[in-house]
C-alpha cells in the first residue's frame, strides 16, 4: 500500500504539481518585473510631486495618490474579478496563467508604488539639502541621492511584495487562474486529496523561506 | 559680495527674520551668531536660496536672488559651496564618490574629476582615506570630506552652517584652521553661522549677532568685543565680577594692534605702580591677545596710569 501512495503522489507530482510551480514561477515573476517596474515610476513621480517633494503639485499628486489608495483598497480577489472586463479586452481571456498577470501586476504596481515612497522619505532630508546646494537637478537628487542611499530599502521592498504576491497568486487559483494555489484547491481540498494539498502546502512554504534567505542575503550585499 | 537689505521671512505666522541689513565683502570671513532660533540658519539658506524670502533685497555678486528662475539657481549654486552640522555625507558612497558628486552632476568628464578629488583630498589632509566609507570616518574626517564635496566646485563662497557644532574642541578648532587657509589660498569668501563663541573669535573678522530676526550687533570682531554690546552679553551670559572695594579698577582691552604687549607688568615697572589682576577674559587669535582684562590699582595714580595707557594705543575704561 505504501508503495502504492508514492506511486500515485508521483504521477500527481509529477504531472501536475510540477507544472503548476513553473506557472506560478512565470506569474509571480512577470507580476514582480512589472510591478517593480510601474510601481518604481509611480514612486519617483509621488516623491518628486509631493507637497513636500522636491516639485510640489498639489493636483498630479492628489490624483496619484488617489489612484494607488483605489486600488491597494481592493482585497486581491475582488480585484481579479472587477477587472475581468479589462482582462478580457487586454489578454482575450479571463482564465489561465496569463490572465492572472494582469491583475496582479496592478494591485503590485500600487503596493510597490506605496512601500518605495515610504522608503524613499526615509532618506535624510539634509542629504537632499546638501544636494540642492551644489545645484543638483530635481532628477539627479531622486536618483543620485534618494534611490542610491535606498538601495537596502528597495531589497526589503522586493523581496516583501515577492512573497504577498506568490500568497496573490494563489489567491488567483480560487477564479481560474493557474498555478500552485490551484492545483492545492481544486486537486488538493476539493478533491479530498490531502497529499496533494499539503504537498502544495509544502512547496508554498519553501517558496516562501527561500525567496526570504535570498532576499536576505541580497540586502546584507547591498549595505 | 552679498549684500542683504530689509530681508523679511516668515514661516505660516511666525516671522523669523525681521529686516536684516549685512554687506559681506569678497573674502571676508563673516561671522553670523546667535542663540538657536533666531534665524541665522534661515538667514544662510536664502543666500544660496535654500530658502525663499518675503520681503527686502538679497543679492550675490549685484544679482537679486528671488528673481532667480530655477536653472539660474542652480547656477547660482554651483558658485556656493556648503557645509552642514551634521555632514550629510552619502552613507553609501565612499569618500571619493562623495566629493566627485557635485561633479558628477554638473557631467565633469572621469579623467577630470579623478584629478580634482585627488586634489582636494589632499587639500583636506586625508588621502589616505580616500575608498572608506562615511561610516568609517571620524566626526573630523567626515566635515573634512564635506569640506571637499563643497570645494569641487570651486565656488567663490563657502556657506558653512554650525559646521563644527557637532565636533569636539580640538577636532573643531582642525577644522576652523583648515577653513581659514582656505580662505587665505583660495580666497572663498567664508559666510559661518555658529552659536559658538569659540569658532567666532578664532576665525571670523566681522560679525552680525543675530536676536530674534534682527541684527542686535555688528561690526569687526575687535569693535564687538571692545564694545560689549548688549547683545554680546546676552549670548556669552554675563560674568558678575565683585570689584574690590578700595582703589581704582579699570579694564583695559586688548585689540589686534596691542595684544602682544605685556601691559601690567610695564606699568609696574615703568611707573613703578602695584596693580591687582581683578579678572580676565583673554584669547589668543591670529598671535594676538584679544580681550580685556580688569586691574586694580591705588586711587591716587588712576590719572598717571591712564596716560601711560592712552600712550600705548589701549583703550581702557574706569569701572569703579
Amino acid at each position: 500500500m505504501n508503495v502504492k501512495f508514492w506511486q500515485e503522489w508521483w504521477k500527481f507530482f509529477e504531472k501536475i504539481i510540477v507544472p503548476s510551480v513553473l506557472a506560478t514561477f512565470r506569474m509571480v515573476g512577470a507580476t514582480m518585473v512589472l510591478g517593480l517596474f510601474f510601481g518604481f515610476i509611480l514612486a519617483v513621480l509621488l516623491t518628486l510631486f509631493s507637497p513636500q517633494g522636491l516639485n510640489p503639485k498639489k493636483r498630479v499628486y492628489r490624483v496619484l495618490d488617489f489612484i494607488v489608495n483605489t486600488i491597494r483598497s481592493f482585497p486581491i480577489l475582488i480585484l481579479i474579478v472587477a477587472v475581468s472586463p479589462l482582462t478580457r479586452k487586454v489578454v482575450g481571456t479571463t482564465v489561465g496563467e496569463k490572465a492572472v498577470i494582469l491583475p496582479l501586476s496592478i494591485a503590485a504596481t500600487s503596493f510597490i508604488a506605496r512601500a518605495l515612497e515610504n522608503t524613499f522619505k526615509g532618506v535624510d532630508p539634509q542629504l537632499i539639502e546638501a544636494a540642492k546646494s551644489f545645484g543638483a537637478s530635481d532628477l539627479q537628487i531622486i536618483f543620485r541621492v534618494i534611490v542610491k542611499e535606498s538601495v537596502p530599502g528597495i531589497i526589503s521592498v522586493a523581496t516583501m511584495s515577492t512573497i504577498a504576491y506568490i500568497a496573490g497568486s494563489t489567491i488567483a487559483g480560487a477564479v481560474g487562474g493557474g498555478g500552485i494555489g490551484a492545483i492545492a484547491l481544486n486537486y488538493g481540498y476539493q478533491s479530498f486529496n490531502d497529499s496533494v494539498l499539503y504537498t502544495s502546502v509544502f512547496i508554498l512554504f519553501l517558496m516562501v523561506q527561500a525567496t526570504q534567505a535570498i532576499g536576505n542575503w541580497i540586502y546584507k550585499k547591498s549595505l | 559680495m552679498i549684500e542683504i537689505k530689509n530681508l523679511e521671512k516668515s514661516f505660516d505666522d511666525v516671522k523669523v527674520l525681521k529686516g536684516i541689513n549685512i554687506d559681506i565683502p569678497s573674502g571676508a570671513k563673516y561671522g553670523l551668531i546667535g542663540r538657536s532660533g533666531t534665524g541665522k540658519s534661515t538667514l544662510l539658506r536664502c543666500i544660496n536660496g535654500l530658502e525663499s524670502y518675503d520681503k527686502g533685497f538679497l543679492k550675490v555678486d549685484g544679482v537679486e536672488i528671488k528673481d532667480l528662475n530655477k536653472k539660474e539657481l542652480k547656477d547660482l549654486r554651483r558658485d556656493m559651496g556648503m557645509i552642514f552640522q551634521h555632514f550629510s555625507l552619502l552613507d553609501r558612497l565612499d569618500v571619493y564618490q562623495n566629493i566627485a558628486l557635485p561633479l558628477r552632476c554638473w557631467k565633469y568628464d572621469n579623467k577630470f574629476i579623478d584629478k580634482k578629488v585627488k586634489e582636494l583630498l589632499e587639500v583636506i589632509g586625508i588621502p589616505e582615506k580616500i575608498h572608506s566609507r562615511p561610516r568609517e570616518l571620524s566626526g573630523g574626517q567626515k566635515q573634512r570630506v564635506a569640506i571637499a564635496r563643497a570645494l569641487s566646485l570651486d565656488p567663490k563662497i563657502l556657506l558653512c552652517d554650525e559646521a563644527t557644532s557637532a565636533l569636539d574642541p580640538k577636532t573643531a578648532q582642525s577644522t576652523i584652521e583648515l577653513l581659514d587657509n582656505i580662505n587665505k589660498e583660495m580666497g572663498i569668501t567664508l559666510v559661518i553661522v555658529t552659536h559658538q563663541m569659540s569658532v567666532l573669535r578664532s576665525i571670523c573678522e566681522d560679525i552680525s549677532i543675530l536676536e530674534d530676526g534682527v541684527v542686535a550687533a555688528q561690526g569687526s570682531i575687535n569693535d564687538i568685543f571692545v564694545e560689549k554690546p548688549k547683545a554680546l552679553e546676552n549670548l556669552m551670559g554675563t560674568k558678575d565680577i565683585v570689584l574690590p572695594r578700595t582703589g581704582r579698577t579699570i579694564e583695559i582691552f586688548f585689540t589686534e594692534n596691542n595684544g602682544s604687549k605685556p601691559i601690567v607688568s610695564q606699568i609696574s615697572r615703568e611707573l613703578n605702580i602695584d596693580c591687582l589682576i581683578v579678572s580676565g577674559d583673554m584669547e589668543m587669535y591670529g598671535g594676538n591677545q584679544l580681550g580685556s582684562l580688569i586691574i586694580n590699582i591705588p586711587i591716587e595714580n588712576h590719572e598717571e596710569v591712564g596716560k601711560y595707557l592712552d600712550k600705548e594705543g589701549f583703550i581702557w575704561k574706569i569701572l569703579k
